[in-house]
């Protein structure tokens, strides 16, 4: 539960007010709505840690990828595919 | 059953490891504070493979583990009033208060709901007008900022039928509370990767010069363990104290601006109680007075009994690092994930169950 799974931002909806700003995010090919609030500075294609429905940091591809098969072969994953 | 080629990259584990058997000179205990992290060492065989007198020890970062019996009696209460829908992260159901578990109460016909993030019980209850929608908010500093992100939105929504049962544990007053028992064997600290994406490492600046630890900040997996055990045992040999950041890839040192706003525009600092520990002061946040409209605890006028611990679970002596889970007497015996008599044997984050789950099925790789 402690964990933040990392994704991509495959889109950002236009929002006045930062508070709801969100994206759609690809979890390896499993798509969410995500809070990018607290990453203001991630745009379309960047990678997020996600924890709980809210990315709270930017993080390069490689270790996005890496970080990404680990969990999914653990079984951390599957609370996003739950949903 | 693991192997070193499991790892992502058996090669640089293998260097790991073999440096770290170089390095040490002297036993060591050295505490992971996530329970993410003990589960990834016990599951990856870590502990089998470290030489024998490094010793870890399996702290209290695991939300599951950590949150009173009185706090789960108060979601328990709540789920059973009429009109109350009570949202919650699914660890949490199966975690016995001080007579059922939230998922007990559930099964006989309360509303409580799993969900994945907060923001989704903001969402039922702007869908759910005619009921009192409330999120049992748990977890530490990483879960802080997305539970207030749901008060504000809830306030900027003007959604009123909305409020969170606030039980936030915080780290660094943990960590000085175990260093100060007269029994500590601590040497030094892994702080939690995600904790520290969060709040950044000023905070542990202070603990590491006053109690002469080294915290090194680490990440969760395999590799980033080992790094991190390495880089903490290079300290101890020197007879160094600093806090060094293995998961710079996640983690600056600053931590998350935006993240920490959210915390201090809804929580205030508080006393908590810790399930097996204790009280511990400041060391939780509690929905301050500007959002006291969000606080379950105000809305519903909460006034629990304390409730007390069950006497029989050794979890809080694991977590202090002064036991291990196979010293417990009820280890798979009387508890079991099946039926736990204790919170470390609910969740896989928690000590106990990552033993019964992971340990034994241990094999050492000859080759190494
Ligand atoms: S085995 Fe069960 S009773 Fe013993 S410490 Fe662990 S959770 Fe508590």
């Amino acid at each position: 539960m402690c964990l933040a799974i990392p994704g991509k931002i495959l889109s950002i909806s236009d929002t006045v007010d930062e508070t709801f700003k969100t994206g759609k995010v690809s979890f390896g090919g499993i798509t969410n709505d995500v809070n990018l609030c607290m990453v203001p500075d991630a745009v379309i294609n960047d990678y997020v840690l996600v924890h709980v429905g809210v990315a709270i940091s930017r993080i390069d591809e490689e270790e996005a990828k890496i970080t990404f098969e680990y969990l999914k072969q653990i079984g951390e994953t599957n609370e996003l595919e739950n949903k | 059953m693991k192997y070193l080629s499991e790892y992502r990259d058996a090669e640089q584990a293998r260097l790991y490891f073999n440096e770290i058997r170089r390095v040490t000179t002297k036993p060591w205990t050295l505490m992971e504070i996530c329970g993410g992290q003990t589960h990834s060492l016990v599951r990856n065989g870590i502990l089998d493979l470290l030489p024998k007198y490094i010793t870890m020890v399996h702290g209290p970062g695991c939300p599951v583990c950590v949150t009173s019996v009185s706090v789960i009696d108060e979601a328990i209460y709540l789920a059973q009033q009429d009109n109350v829908i009570l949202c919650s992260f699914g660890d949490m159901l199966r975690v016995p208060g001080s007579g059922k578990s939230l998922l007990e109460i559930k099964v006989k016909g309360a509303d409580v709901r799993i969900l994945y993030s907060p923001l989704e019980a903001v969402q039922i209850a702007r869908e759910n007008p005619g009921k009192e929608v409330v999120f049992f908010a748990v977890g530490f500093e990483t879960t802080a900022p997305a539970n207030a992100l749901s008060v504000i939105q809830a306030h900027k929504l003007g959604i009123n039928n909305y409020s969170i049962l606030a039980s936030h544990v915080t780290v660094p007053p943990a960590m000085e509370a175990l260093l100060s028992d007269k029994e500590n064997k601590i040497d030094a600290f892994l702080a939690a990767g995600h904790v520290c994406t969060i709040m950044g490492t000023e905070e542990y600046y202070p603990i590491a010069a006053k109690y002469k630890v080294p915290v090194v900040v680490t990440g969760f997996e395999p590799l980033d363990l080992l790094q991190g055990i390495l880089m903490t045992i290079l300290q101890l040999e020197k007879g160094e104290y600093k806090v060094e950041n293995q998961y710079a890839r996640s983690v600056l040192r600053e931590g998350n601006k935006p993240a920490k706003d959210s915390i201090q525009e809804v929580f205030t600092i508080t006393d908590r109680t810790w399930r097996g520990i204790g009280l511990i002061s400041s060391s939780g946040y509690e929905v301050n007075d500007n959002y006291k409209k969000y606080n379950a605890r105000v809305k519903f006028s909460l006034a629990m009994p304390f409730a007390e611990e069950n006497n029989d679970c050794i979890s809080g002596d694991i977590m202090k690092g002064l036991k291990k889970p196979l010293q417990c007497p009820n280890f798979g015996g009387r508890c079991k994930p099946e039926h736990p008599v204790g919170a470390p044997m609910v969740s896989s984050e928690g000590a106990c169950a990552a033993y019964y789950h992971y340990s034994g099925a241990v094999e050492l790789n000859p080759t190494i």
